[in-house]
């Protein structure tokens, strides 16, 4: 499923050329979620990363053995106090920018273009040898190959987790059961941090790959149109 | 095909789109708008049909990327001077949602005795003594406020009142927990025993360390929040806040107030409570 590539012209009359091809791939809803759930990602990691220093392990509190000692220069909010005000605001924008972009993309349809299926499948390997061991380019013919598709439907899957242990961490009585599924608050802490570095790894590759391929994609992100595509 | 422009999905499946315009300066248009729109479920790889003069695409997408713009609007939490009224608004936001989505009727887990944290492994946390010297002789708790029968009470009064015991988990704002045995009378009993007015908004108390706490009469009432007089089938120790605290497993550690001295039922708050007043969020249920 691709959008409508149109072909981009100089000029007018006799003296019109072909300058070159533009498709609208990202519809504004789209676009507004993107960034302000890219903002509020930083953000809740800045800030959960803070929370975590106040108690920086997953065991008992008599004795305490520290897992890791987080930087505060890589946190945000300052102070524990700071960083919950951070966090339990930032959550708010998380949660509704994630619900917005997947209603959209379910009633507009817009799904089908970067919703991971079977079909996406057999595409997976050879866009894998083609990003790490030089393989031959597959053909592109849609705004997102197998390998995309499937990185961006994960990183769906993740985003709903780090919300599904955020709130069993949040509210551990009023959603009881969420926490029992997780192991009780305790293990959901850990699962909501062990999200949050799957998220965290998802964006790494995403920024990669922008930066190795994709200015005219960084570019149809804020615009929606993107230059030049490869289908 | 005798259309230049027409969309290569609408040929397979006209049905989607009825109203469609087909004319060759609409064509451009017509594929923005349809990006908008359900796309038909097996399209065709897409063909090169439309066409856009490049100024015209520059001036489209500049009008897109103007419309992403209110993005910058979370600009505000950047900005020294708007930081602080934004993350109390945030904080205040989340309060209010949380007090939603507390139940009365809703009970906090409770464990086995096999669950229980070792008693000695319970931590002792306080902001500033681990025993504020309380002479339990002589010790009562002043009751004020909203109450038909104001007045010092002694702790066999409180003692009177119906024992109930509860294993359950404490959560500390910092990110630890324990599982507890905790002992008391239901703080809705003694409410009762005081005549206290339920339809007030809060409780406050105030300890014997100069902590102090505010509760919202909902939690308050809910049949798990004791006035807490023992742990572990022991009276409470010193460090535990003997001989009187409160235990709340739907609050987060910092709203058990320990060493309490004095309890009011009112309407207003003067102050949240001592952490609550430092930036801390003044409902944390949990």
């Amino acid at each position: 499923m691709s959008s409508t590539v149109l072909e981009i012209t100089r000029g007018k009359g006799e003296d019109t050329e072909v300058a070159g091809r533009a498709a609208y791939e990202h519809p504004l809803v789209v676009r507004l979620c993107h960034w302000l759930n890219a903002i509020s990602l930083f953000v809740l990691a800045g800030s959960g990363l803070q929370i975590f220093r106040a108690f920086p392990s997953f065991g008992a509190k008599i004795p305490q053995k520290d897992l890791l000692n987080w930087p505060k220069s890589f946190a945000i909010g300052g102070w524990l106090g700071g960083a919950l005000q951070w966090h339990l605001t930032f959550m708010w924008i998380y949660i509704a920018t994630g619900v917005i972009y997947v209603g959209y993309q379910i009633f507009s349809g817009n799904y089908r273009q970067v919703l991971f299926t079977r079909r996406d499948l057999p595409g997976v390997w050879p866009m894998v040898r083609h990003y790490f061991f030089f393989g031959p380019k597959p053909e592109v013919r849609e705004a997102y190959n197998p390998l995309q598709k499937n990185a961006y439907t994960l990183a769906i899957g993740l985003g709903v987790l780090s919300v599904l242990t955020g709130l069993a961490v949040w509210k551990p009585v009023q959603f009881s059961w969420l926490a029992a599924l997780m192991g009780g608050f305790h293990w959901a802490r850990l699962w909501h941090f062990l999200v949050m570095w799957a998220l965290l790894a998802f964006v790494f590759g995403h920024l990669v790959m922008v930066v190795i391929h994709g200015w005219n994609n960084f570019v149809s992100m804020l615009t929606g149109w993107k230059k030049d595509p490869e289908y | 095909m005798e259309l230049e422009n027409a969309n290569p999905e609408q040929e397979k499946d006209p049905g989607t789109q009825p109203e469609q315009s087909e004319t060759h300066s609409e064509a451009a248009k017509d594929a923005e708008k349809r990006a908008d729109e359900p796309l038909p479920r097996e399209a065709a790889p897409s063909i090169v049909r439309a066409t856009m003069d490049e100024r015209k695409l520059a001036s489209r997408s500049r009008r897109e990327l103007l419309k992403v713009a209110p993005v910058l609007v979370l600009g505000a939490f950047a900005i020294p001077s708007l930081q602080e009224t934004v993350l109390k608004r945030g904080l205040g936001f989340n309060d209010w949602a949380s007090k939603l989505l507390f139940r009365r009727g809703h009970l906090a887990p409770t464990f086995a005795d096999s669950a229980l944290t070792p008693f000695e492994k319970f931590p002792i946390n306080d902001y500033d003594v681990d025993d504020p010297g309380v002479i339990l002789e002589n010790w009562t708790l002043t009751v004020g406020g909203a109450v038909q029968k104001p007045g010092d009470y002694r702790l066999d009064r409180i003692q009177g009142l119906p024992r109930i015991r509860q294993n359950t988990r404490h959560v500390c704002v910092e990110g630890w927990d324990v599982i507890g045995r905790f002992g008391g009378a239901r703080l809705s009993d003694f409410l009762v025993m005081i005549g206290a007015d339920t339809s007030a908004r809060y409780i406050t108390v105030a300890c014997a360390d100069d902590y102090y706490e505010s509760l919202d009469m909902a939690t308050a009432l809910h049949p798990q929040t004791l006035l807490c007089y023992e742990m572990y089938d022991q009276p409470l120790t010193r460090e535990h806040g003997a001989p009187l605290r409160l235990q709340i497993p739907t609050k987060i550690g910092y709203k058990q107030a320990k060493y309490l001295t004095d309890l009011k039922v009112t309407n207003v708050l003067e102050k949240v409570g001592y952490w609550e007043d430092q930036g801390y969020s003044a409902f944390y249920g949990l």
